[in-house]
């Protein structure tokens, strides 16, 4: 029996709804991931996705709360994406798998499940495991076409489950550094900016390939615009404060900084400004909060990809920022109804 | 052409109006049965005038209003009075009230009427018809309209008349204007007049283009400043405040009059009663009631007040798989306790609803911040921080956040992904806000009387302390008198002042006795059936909420 109370009808919109949407507007992101790095990433999406089912429905087992309708939510699915999009996809099986499963039983659960997490999930899980494992998180597949030695699909999988890649290879062979790190390593190497991004490594916007799969990102992202599962507040801040900020240090010293455009495109910013920083639960709600929100989100990943020790900033950044939301929130209330010329 | 202004958020909901603005308003046959309750109107409840037995005439006043805010009540046909008693009403709680039964005698036979010249007559003896003609706003909130047109300190410019009918299903005003606009121009001319107001403003939503037609039509036969304005059709634009706002640009804070800001607003289906009483004095005995959802008729009928919702359903047609009847809209409206309830003032849509029509929404699931409630909510609130403060039972936090300021429109549940019943938290925490404060304010009084109390006693006691070391003293002063003269002993003066004062603390406490004895029924005993309705109301949310929490998928299963 469910009480019997106005309003009587509601839109037929559902949080599972939501998620899958967001799910989809990944989607051009991730194929143009596979085109450029091949297929590995759908191994570690799939090994994510599977290890966040198993763990939600074993937190909430755990935990006493109805398992199916969470499990149908699709946002365990999500945080799992989101952190296998933020990880090397050639990587030992269990790397992914402990991440997802520290995303969603530490960082979700253990706060209150749905809704009640104050930090990004997938951003946990990211940072757990750059902090404990350095070394597997720092080898990215190289671009197809650009290494000495490609893998095989077959042999990628072997490697991810039993670590044993083909006879004399070693993984620095068929792996390189992010276009972000190599930038970092070069500069502090004392070579010009501009020198360094002549390197093959690089192409027109910012790292090849990578640079591509952003767009991918960037496009997704409009579909969420679009279709207002997101406001435009989060990204155009996000976006428009990283491209400032690197824009003046630019034109400070084009020597040791490079232009904003390849902070736009490289690393994780554009997955950051349309799918982490957006996402509502860990997130402003009013619009001047998401605005400074944002902007300090932008202005920490500028900090921390300078003059941090770790190759990019936005896992940190949102995090950060994700402990000032109650602040922020409180300090930007809006004026309700009626209430907005007073105290004048 | 009026500029027009936009207020915050609002939805879009399926306005389902076609069904029952396919037939002209028909007249409702005459039932075999009215129940007329005495309190149909935001105020006191009218004082019943009539005996079971009394034979009654149309139009006659059964109910008289009480001071301050009330409304009379009338007999809506000729007929026998057969029960003043309690019976169930159309009211949250489900509580019955106080109502006359009238079993008609067919005849419909009206009491001697007699209209008035407004313009020949004073302000204050067109309020005293009003008032003594039950005329209440019928656009739901059900205030007595002659308080509305009292003239206060502030000059009121605009009047505006609401025809904007925003909710779902509901179109008796959109009938009433296309048919009646002639009556509701002539009643906009009269409060017009009371309120001495410059203009008339008329909000007509633009989905309703016959209604607007016909009005303008009206409108042109007037010699006053009236101006038919098509306001865009978004829920709640027929919110008072919000048509104020998107007519004028002015915004009316939550408690605040709008005549302080020199606007008055109306139904339009009040001005043609206010017409149709001063003009005819015809006391307000019928409304226009749209009767629609799962009826095989849907349309609007003029329905007697107090016929049986279930006569009025039955004469639309009702279909069999109908379970529960909604009155008013599907976004605001109120589920009736009963399909035995009558028709009142305020009833101006019944829903028949049926589980296909209105299906149970799917288990709520956490709040997941989307803000989409904050998107479309009028007020400018943040409903998901109202819902978080109402859960949490955070009340101070929530009225800090203006939940008081919540219209209870609806939106934000309408548009919620998380199909959270937000509007059922807003009013669970509003009540539990006004009991505490019904307690608290009952505990400073009792606490001032205790003070009072101890005061006294203490007083009394200091008194006894005085008197007492003055008997003292001077039976001391005796005794070394008598010691001194070393007369006889003096037993009996000394005893008879004791046996007086225990005389007169006996009489004191029997005097106290009665007095509390008198004053202890007052307190809980003696409740209004006003008070008990509203403490009833009450209960009936917290156990709602209760309910609500329980089915929300977040709680543990079973």
């Amino acid at each position: 029996m469910s009480a019997f109370f106005s309003p009587f009808i509601s839109k037929p919109d559902t949080v599972s709804a939501i998620m899958l949407k967001v799910l989809l507007a990944l989607l051009p992101g991730i194929a143009l991931y596979v085109w450029y790095f091949g297929p590995a990433i759908l191994v570690s999406i799939t090994l994510a996705s599977l290890t966040a089912l198993a763990t939600e429905a074993a937190m909430l087992k755990l935990r006493k709360r109805p398992v199916a309708p969470f499990l149908k939510d699709n946002s365990a699915l999500l945080t799992a994406w989101l952190l296998a999009l933020s990880i090397p996809p050639l990587a030992p099986w269990w790397l992914i798998v402990v991440g997802t499963a520290f995303c969603i039983a530490v960082a979700k659960h253990l706060y209150g499940g749905l809704g009640n997490n104050p930090f990004n999930p997938a951003m946990v899980g990211y940072a757990v495991l750059i902090v404990s494992f350095p070394v597997q998180m720092t080898h990215w597949v190289t671009p197809l076409g650009m290494g000495a030695t490609e893998l095989s699909f077959v042999q990628q999988l072997q490697y991810i489950f039993s670590g044993i890649l083909p006879g004399g290879l070693t993984l620095d062979a068929v792996t390189m550094a992010t276009p972000l790190d190599t930038l970092k390593t070069q500069l502090h190497l004392a070579h010009p900016a501009n020198e360094i991004l002549t390197q093959p490594i690089f192409s027109s916007l910012a790292g090849h390939g990578s640079e591509v799969v952003a767009i991918g990102f960037l496009i997704g992202g409009l579909y969420l615009l679009a279709s207002k599962i997101i406001s435009w507040h989060l990204p155009v801040a996000f976006l428009g404060t990283l491209f400032l900020v690197a824009g003046i240090f630019h034109l400070a010293d084009p020597s040791h900084y490079v232009a904003p455009v390849f902070h736009w495109f490289s690393g994780a910013a554009m997955l950051g400004a349309f799918f982490i920083l957006t996402d509502p639960i860990t997130s402003p709600t009013t619009h001047k909060g998401k605005f400074i929100f944002a902007a300090g989100a932008a202005l920490l990943t500028y900090l921390i990809r300078v003059y941090g020790a770790f190759p990019d900033g936005i896992a940190f950044a949102t995090l950060l920022m994700n402990i000032c939301v109650p602040l922020i929130d409180a300090y930007t209330q809006p004026k309700v109804f009626g209430k907005k010329e007073k105290k004048a | 052409m009026t500029t027009l202004f936009k207020f915050h958020g609002g939805v879009h909901p399926p306005t389902h109006k076609a069904e029952s603005t396919r037939t002209p308003i028909a007249r409702m046959p005459m039932p075999a049965k009215l129940v007329i309750p005495f309190h149909q109107h935001v105020g006191n409840i009218a004082k019943p005038l009539v005996q079971a037995g009394d034979h009654v005439l149309k139009g006659q006043l059964i109910g008289l209003p009480e001071d301050g805010i009330s409304s009379a009540i009338h007999a809506s046909t000729s007929g026998t009075i057969t029960e003043i008693g309690m019976q169930v009403v159309a009211h949250a709680s489900g509580l019955p009230d106080l109502c006359a039964t009238l079993v008609p005698d067919g005849k419909d036979e009206w009491i001697t009427r007699s209209g008035m010249d407004f313009r020949e007559s004073k302000n204050a003896d067109v309020r005293q018809v009003l008032r003594l003609a039950g005329v209440v706003g019928l656009g739901g909130a059900v205030f007595p309209s002659d308080l509305k047109l009292r003239p206060g300190k502030h000059k009121v410019n605009t009047l505006i008349l609401n025809g904007a009918e925003c909710e779902p299903y509901i179109t008796c005003d959109d009938m009433l204007m296309r048919e009646r606009a002639d009556e509701i121009i002539k009643g906009a001319e009269i409060m017009r007049w009371a309120l001495e107001a410059d203009e008339i403003l008329v909000g007509i939503e633009d989905n309703k283009p016959e209604a607007i037609a016909a009005m303008r039509l009206a409108a042109q036969a007037s010699s006053d400043n009236i101006s038919i304005v098509a306001v865009p059709t978004l829920y709640p634009g027929g919110g008072a405040k919000q048509l104020i706002r998107v007519l004028t640009g002015i915004e009316v804070a939550a408690g605040v009059r709008s005549t302080d800001k020199g606007v008055q607003c109306f139904n339009v289906a009040t001005a043609q009663t206010i017409y149709r009483a001063v003009r005819f004095g015809e006391p307000l005995v019928s409304r226009i009631v749209t009767v629609t959802g799962n009826v095989s008729n849907a349309q609007n009928l003029e329905v007697l007040i107090g016929t049986p919702v279930s006569d009025v359903v039955a004469y639309a047609g009702v279909l069999p798989d109908t379970d529960s009847y909604i009155m008013g809209g599907p976004m605001m409206g109120l589920p009736l306790p009963a399909a035995s309830v009558s028709i009142v003032k305020a009833a101006n849509c019944i829903i028949a609803s049926s589980p296909k029509l209105f299906p149970p929404a799917p288990p709520a699931m956490p709040c997941i911040r989307c803000t989409r409630c904050a998107e479309v909510c009028p007020a400018e609130l943040q409903p998901q921080d109202l819902y978080w403060f109402a859960k949490a039972r955070e009340f101070g936090k929530a009225q800090e956040f203006s939940l008081f300021d919540c219209i209870e429109c609806g939106a934000c549940s309408y548009v919620c992904p998380s199909h959270i019943p937000l509007v059922q938290y807003y009013r669970f925490a509003k009540s539990e806000i006004w009991a505490r404060e019904t307690e608290k304010t009952a505990a400073d009084a009792a606490r001032v009387r205790f003070e009072f109390r101890e005061q006294r006693i203490e007083r009394e006691k200091q008194e006894k302390a005085e008197k007492l070391a003055a008997r003292e003293k001077a039976a001391a002063e005796a005794k070394l008198a008598a010691a001194k003269i070393a007369s006889a002993p003096a037993a009996t003066p000394v005893s008879a002042p004791v046996d007086e004062t225990q005389a007169k603390i006996q009489a004191a406490i029997e005097h106290a006795r009665q007095q509390a004895a008198a004053i202890k029924p007052k307190n809980t005993e003696q409740l209004t059936p006003q008070q008990q309705a509203e403490i009833a109301d009450i209960e009936a949310r917290r156990a709602r909420i209760h309910e609500l929490a329980s089915t929300e998928a977040e709680s543990p299963k079973e």
